[in-house]
């Protein structure tokens, strides 16, 4: 068939496989390595139940399967039983992703009730004082234990998740114990990434290299183990690029599978892309398949024609995507340029230093700043 | 290595759900923030596994629907042995 011109070849977009609803950012915790944005308190008003069940209505019927509820603190939404059920309803596989702040067996069973599929309990630290430290909250840890066990009492899979950093790294051991001893099917040992406040607090939270390895060593000794005993649980290890050589392919590339629809409506790529100078499109004024499909910010750096050099002719481009935009925006300026973690950037220099720096003069626990609304108000102010 | 014998009966762990995706068109095993692309024959076998019938039971009846197949009982038990060591399923 001849081409009349009239009907332009078009790729099909892949479906958003992955939603991600951040039904707030209110949260009783104050972890100062939180991914949400620093200048949170400006966010508009959240979406209502009826606004979040028709955006999980018209994310399902793209293909969306996996529908994660975070925040901020998703039990703080009273409605939360309420939209698991609708999702779940929908056909989702329903995840919630939670402080274990809030929870209680009642609500746990409300949960279940609703269908929900799975809980992610995060945990700071596995001592009692640093973890509490940590949550800026003094019965933080009491009750994560104690909700970890509900959760498993009520015969739902769980995944524990720790965020390790300079602080809390070297206990890995005991980490991985104290997951075993709570019964975890999955761990996550995600070592900090920094966006939003561990962006602001990197030179406290980097962990160095011989701490990095250390670790690593430790998981891989508790994987040998595990296998060894024919246990379920498995460890996922999540190294930080900034001692990498080659960035990592973020989000799996740029509105190829993951949206995420932040408390207001605002849809984004990922969880960190608000900082970019890019006008993300919102569910209150299009449709999903709009946003997904047609919308700029979405469209902004698919695919490879966007990318400048080294990225443009480099032959692992289809392997990681150029990295990270958030990161090639925050130690660039300019959110098209390579990731700095890759070691053909001209702004490496930027990683090294920070590695440097995690060597020589790292700063302490009580010099970060925690994330609350207080102090979002005053970083907006500037 | 994860054993199983051909009287076990398996069934789907928990927390993990079997599931035809219109949009990708095919049947998917859902588990805690993943997922996995079954191939036909991996779905024709998942969708036997109802903690009822055993591993012996399964590979009888797959051979009652698809008469023509050659080496069915090995296609399903190398399937077996993947699903256990990756812990999708259990015995009762």
């Amino acid at each position: 068939m001849h081409n009349s011109g009239l009907s332009p070849a078009k790729t099909v977009q892949s479906p958003p496989l992955w939603l991600l609803a951040e039904l707030t950012y209110r949260c009783p915790l104050q972890c100062p390595y939180c991914s949400n944005p620093v200048d949170f308190a400006r966010s508009g008003e959240e979406l209502t139940t009826a606004q979040w069940i028709e955006v999980f209505r018209q994310a399902r019927e793209l293909g969306a399967a996996q529908l994660g509820f975070s925040g901020g603190e998703p039990l703080v939404r009273q409605d939360l039983a309420e939209l698991v059920k609708a999702a779940r309803d929908l056909g989702f596989y329903t995840n919630l992703i939670t402080s274990g702040i809030g929870l209680t067996e009642k609500r746990i069973t409300e949960l279940s009730d609703a269908g929900l599929d799975h809980i992610q309990i995060s945990f700071q630290a596995a001592d009692e004082e640093v973890n509490n430290m940590l949550a800026g909250s003094k019965k933080a840890f009491a009750q994560k234990l104690a909700m970890a066990k509900a959760v498993k009492a009520a015969g739902y899979p769980m995944v524990l998740n720790f965020v390790t950093h300079r602080h809390n790294i070297d206990r890995m051991d005991r980490i991985i114990e104290l997951c075993i001893e709570l019964d975890a099917d999955f761990v996550e040992l995600a070592t900090c990434q920094f966006y939003g406040w561990a962006e602001l607090n990197r030179a406290a939270l980097l962990p160095t290299r011989e701490q990095l390895d250390r670790a690593e060593k430790v998981t891989q000794k508790w994987r040998e183990k595990l296998a060894a005993e024919n246990h379920p649980c498995k460890l996922i290890f999540v190294t930080p690029d900034y001692y990498e050589e080659r960035p990592k392919a973020c989000m799996n590339g740029w509105g190829s599978l993951f949206l995420d629809i932040t408390p207001d409506g605002t849809a984004l790529p990922c969880h960190s892309a608000r900082q970019l100078p890019i006008k993300f499109p919102n569910v209150k004024e299009h449709s999903v398949q709009h946003i997904w499909q047609e919308s700029f910010g979405f469209n902004k750096f698919r695919g490879f024609d966007w990318m400048p050099e080294p990225c443009r002719s480099c032959d692992e481009k289809e392997k990681d995507f150029g990295g990270c935009r958030c990161q090639a925006f925050m130690l660039t300026g300019d959110a098209s340029n390579t990731d700095p973690v890759c070691s053909k950037s001209e702004h490496h220099g930027k990683i090294l230093a920070a590695r440097e720096q995690a060597e020589h003069a790292p700063l302490g626990v009580e010099q970060m700043v925690y994330r609350n609304e207080k102090m979002s108000n005053i970083i907006i102010k500037g | 290595m994860s054993e199983f014998n051909l009287d076990d009966c398996p069934r789907i762990r928990r927390g993990f759900r079997l599931q035809w995706e219109p949009v990708q068109n095919c049947d998917v095993l859902l588990y805690p923030e993943g997922m996995i692309q079954l191939n036909e024959s991996a779905a024709h076998i998942l969708k036997l596994v109802d903690g009822q019938r055993s591993i012996a039971q399964i590979i009888a009846q797959l051979q009652e629907q698809f008469p023509d197949v050659q080496g069915l009982d090995e296609d399903v038990l190398t399937f077996m042995g993947v699903a256990y060591a990756q812990f999708w399923l259990e015995s009762c």
